[in-house]
């Protein structure tokens, strides 16, 4: 059964920018690319380097996809299904999201 | 094992070049080098020999790098001149009595200045112009002179009068001939060259011929007396009336000499004694000198390849030349006399800007024999490739010489119709092939062709034409050349800026809805975000520019690779109290930082917490410090020497100057970071000629130099303009770094930015100096609006309650990263490695079992 974890309010997030939560022992980066209310999961841990830092990347968008550009080496991450676009065999976890009454919540599980 | 003795008589540029590619092809093993240096140093560029006044370091004209003959086990024999040769027992005496055995010998002796044989040309106030003792001599003369003259309007001679007014005196130019450059250029030519000459006040006298230069007389210390009974009252002369061969030695051991002096060599560049061979301006091939450095490195060459036993043949040279005299390009090809019988010519002629050329072309109009270019050398490289290569002319060949707003549809030389064979490089023989290879090789980048290839790093004539083939051998590859930053804008950056300037753009997702499309990516958001930084210097965390920031400028200290900052605070031109100190100590040792003194002069504390930065920066805040801004693309410090105040030798007080420069443009977003340098006298202690702006001291004010670096690719910086007081170096600086925020592309520092404008240093001068452009108001405005809003943007967000949540690194939680692990080094810490990580977490992990 999915476990929905609230996580912030919808509004703590600066459109554009992405914030880090911890659930359930897991550092998991959220990101909100525009006024939306559509927010992005994915795990906060850059693969590369091994920190975590993921959250605090550029979202950016290729070929009409969502992605965000690590700080440390701007390797692309892609929101929706986690693959690295610089390295095909690189994946970072991802995880699915919803927004129930302003509140963003997370399922890991 | 034997090794055979080769021994080269001279260190010249050619001589070194013969060491150089001799070192490169044979196995050192089986060879003992020896070289006979007569002058007090290792070889030098004398070429740009003139440059020499502007900067006063020997060693920035040295081609050879320190250490370089010890690594390669090359014995030079500095100082000490050869003074015979014994062929037949193969020996060579030197003035200290050496004696030097041979199995091969390479003279590459030079020339000597030939002065003719006036009474009195050997005063105290006459001089040469050939090695940097003689340049030496000059300035040193110069500074007790009102009036000097240079005697010979030959390529060297103006090259000299450059330098003579460039160390400020009242500069004449005696030539004997009626023309100015008779060597290279027709009447009409010269006459072009004279005028614009004149222009910048140099004063021409031709169709002199001195008879006698007199002590005293008048005002001056010396009279020269002409045949045609006029005088010229000077202080010092400079005799520039031409060259000879030096074949002294050749002459007393008795080889074969050419009908015009030199030694006579063959197309193996061996002199009449198999065993000796002769290179360079003291070799005569078919009784002709060359007097340019490209034949003599081909010699070099040639030479190499015969002693290895490879087949190579020397074929003459080409005496083309582009170049720039007393700041006017003057370019010859070929016959540019028209001397060729039944040859034609085309000329141009624009008096209103001074632009003179002609070319000489073949009976049938097919092939280009000559040509002569004055104050406007744009088709030397394509005229030269049709030269060289005998490429068939147009229909009309003076297309080629019209303007482009003639209509005459010029036809540019595609570079598609160069043969492989044909020589791009003139300097270092790079083909066009040896350029495609290259480029196929994966060279893409000017800067890595030169690298690869050597071609552009002689005199750089040939760089448009080297780009041309790069982008031709890319498109050929299916690669598309343009400089959009990214798809999201079909705009380069600096069109961008335009944009953004003039229709007052203060938003990225406003720029994005006129001029992009999509949603943006790391790219283009940092780019705009910095040049709306730039523009209006907004607080660069609000809301609308908070998502474009890299995260260094998002949470305002550099990331470090486990995802903490580092925290470095402005020390103004390196100044810092002992109460700072004891603050930066305090605040070090409560959050554990690791300290270290960075390259910037100032001092760095890392490993923080994001989370922790607020309550660091508020402590260091309320102790007086402000950012240092070492997170953005901005004026990152000045660094100074100690200067007048404290130093033995500071002649100007280069930290107090340091201080104000860093106060004034701190915080400038630029499109790469900048540094900056001044020092306190030419002692050069802030080395301030590897920094992007740097200022030294002078007796009378300042000299700016712009566009150095430090860093992968160390670019000496160019001069600006010298003797500045203060308020006039403000100006340029102003005017400069606008500039550079305006039309640089992203990420590019102003090293790279310089060679890239068109026209180089001589143009930004145009552009700062002179006002070229007609915007140096703008940008001076454009400055002081920015240096007006300047707010230390620490203090800003400590301000602000909304940003300061940001910091947490938890949106939903108080912890800190538990990732972040340090080791202890050195009495300090460091981040572990990611294998440390996995060892220390197993052992948290046993441990909770």
């Amino acid at each position: 059964m999915s476990n929905w974890i609230g996580v912030c309010t919808l509004e703590k997030i600066i459109p554009g920018t992405g914030i880090c939560a911890l659930v359930e022992n897991k550092q998991v980066a959220i990101f909100r690319p525009d006024l939306s209310e559509i927010v992005y999961a994915i795990s906060n841990m850059d693969p590369f380097a091994h920190s975590n830092v993921l959250s605090r990347g550029i979202i950016c968008e290729h070929d009409g996809q969502y992605w965000v550009a690590s700080p440390l080496k701007k390797q692309r991450f892609n929101l929706v299904d986690g693959h690295c676009l610089e390295d095909k065999n690189v994946f970072v976890d991802v995880y699915k999201t919803r927004i129930v009454e302003e509140n963003v919540e997370v399922c890991i599980s | 094992m034997i090794k055979m003795k080769l021994v080269i008589i001279g260190n010249g540029m050619v001589g070194h070049r013969f060491i150089d590619d001799f070192i490169e092809k044979a196995n050192l093993d089986e060879y003992e080098i020896t070289v006979f240096c007569e002058e007090p140093r290792v070889a030098y560029d004398r070429v740009h020999l003139s440059s020499y006044f502007s900067h006063h370091t020997a060693d920035e004209l040295s081609l050879v790098k320190d250490g370089f003959y010890a690594k390669h086990s090359i014995k030079v024999l500095l100082g000490e001149r050869a003074i015979s040769i014994n062929r037949q027992e193969k020996v060579i005496y030197s003035q200290t009595g050496r004696v030097v055995n041979y199995d091969k010998l390479i003279m590459a002796t030079g020339s000597y200045p030939w002065v003719p044989p006036i009474k009195g040309n050997e005063g105290p106030d006459c001089f040469v112009y050939r090695t940097i003792e003689d340049l030496d001599a000059i300035e040193s003369s110069a500074r007790r002179s009102q009036v000097g003259v240079v005697v010979g309007g030959g390529l060297l001679g103006l090259e000299a009068a450059g330098a003579l007014k460039a160390l400020g005196i009242e500069t004449h130019v005696v030539e004997f001939s009626s023309v100015l450059m008779a060597e290279q250029l027709d009447a009409q030519g010269g006459q072009m060259l004279r005028d614009k000459i004149e222009n910048i006040g140099v004063k021409v006298h031709t169709s002199k011929n001195t008879q006698e230069i007199v002590r005293g007389g008048g005002n001056a210390r010396n009279t020269m007396k002409f045949a045609d009974g006029t005088s010229l009252e000077v202080d010092l002369i400079v005799f520039s009336t031409g060259i000879r061969p030096q074949d002294k030695l050749a002459q007393q051991c008795g080889l074969k000499i050419g009908a015009r002096g030199g030694v006579a060599i063959n197309n193996q560049c061996k002199t009449s004694d198999n065993d000796v061979y002769a290179i360079g301006e003291c070799a005569s091939w078919e009784d002709k000198l060359f007097g340019l450095v490209a034949p003599g490195y081909n010699m070099a060459k040639v030479a190499v390849d015969d002693i290895l036993g490879r087949e190579n043949v020397f074929s003459g040279a080409d005496l083309s030349a582009k170049l720039k005299l007393l700041g006017v390009d003057v370019a010859s090809i070929g016959d540019a006399n028209g001397r060729t019988p039944n040859s034609k010519s085309y000329v141009y002629l624009n008096e209103q800007e001074s632009v003179y050329k002609r070319i000489v072309v073949s009976e049938d109009g097919k092939q280009l024999l000559g040509a002569v270019l004055v104050g406007d050398t744009e088709s030397y490289s394509d005229l030269l490739q049709y030269k060289l290569n005998n490429i068939e002319l147009p229909k009309h060949p003076d297309t080629l010489i019209l303007p482009a707003y003639s209509g005459s549809g010029k036809v540019a030389l595609g570079v598609d119709a160069l043969p492989d064979s044909a020589q791009v490089c003139s300097c270092f023989d790079v083909k066009k092939s040896d350029i495609a290879d290259a480029v196929v090789a994966g060279h893409c980048t000017i800067e890595a062709l030169k690298i690869e290839t050597g071609a552009g790093t002689g005199c750089g004539g040939c760089i448009p034409l080297i780009t041309q083939l790069l982008n031709a051998e890319l498109s050929k590859q299916g690669v598309e050349i343009k400089n959009h930053i990214c798809k999201h804008f079909e705009y380069s950056r600096q069109e961008l800026y335009h944009l953004i300037r003039i229709e007052k753009i203060k938003t990225f997702k406003e720029l994005l809805g006129k001029y992009g499309k999509g949603y943006g990516c790391e790219v283009c958001k940092p780019t705009v975000g910095s040049i709306l930084a730039s523009c209006w210097n907004e607080y660069i965390l609000s809301s609308e520019h908070n998502s474009l920031q890299e995260t260094n400028d998002a949470f305002l200290g550099n990331m470090q690779k486990d995802g903490t900052y580092s925290v470095i605070p402005r020390m103004a031109g390196g100044e810092v109290t002992a109460e700072g100190l004891a603050v930066i100590a305090q605040v070090a040792l409560q959050y554990d930082l690791y300290t270290k003194i960075t390259g910037a002069q100032r001092i760095a504390l890392f490993g923080a917490h994001k989370s922790d930065l607020p309550a660091i920066w508020q402590q260091l805040i309320n102790a007086g410090f402000e950012t240092g801004q070492a997170y953005a693309k901005a004026l990152r410090m000045v660094k100074t020497c100690v200067g007048s105040n404290w130093c033995r030798y500071g002649v100007q007080d280069s930290v107090g100057f340091g201080v104000e420069l860093e106060h004034r443009y701190k915080g400038l977003r630029t499109p790469h970071k900048m540094k900056f340098g001044v020092s306190g006298c030419t002692r050069e202690c802030a080395e301030a000629q590897s920094k992007d702006v740097g200022i030294i001291a002078t007796d009378t004010g300042w000299n700016l130099y712009v566009c150095g670096n430090g860093g992968m690719k160390p670019t000496h910086a160019s001069l600006l303009a010298s003797d500045l007081n203060k308020e006039t170096l403000l100006k340029y600086l102003d005017r400069f770094m606008m500039f550079y925020v305006r039309t640089a592309d992203k990420l590019t520092r102003t090293s790279v930015w310089l060679q890239n404008l068109e026209g180089g240093i001589d143009y930004l001068h145009d552009v700062i100096v002179n006002n070229k452009l007609g915007i140096n108001n703008q940008l001076e405005a454009e400055m002081a609006t920015s240096i007006a809003s300047y707010k230390c943007e620490w203090k800003a967000t400590l301000n602000n309650e909304a940003q300061l949540q940001r910091f947490a690194h938890f949106i939903n939680s108080d912890k800190q990263d538990d990732n972040v692990v340090f080791i202890p080094q050195r009495g300090q810490k460091r981040p572990a490695f990611h294998q440390e990580k996995v060892s220390i977490y197993n052992i948290h992990l046993e441990k909770s079992e």
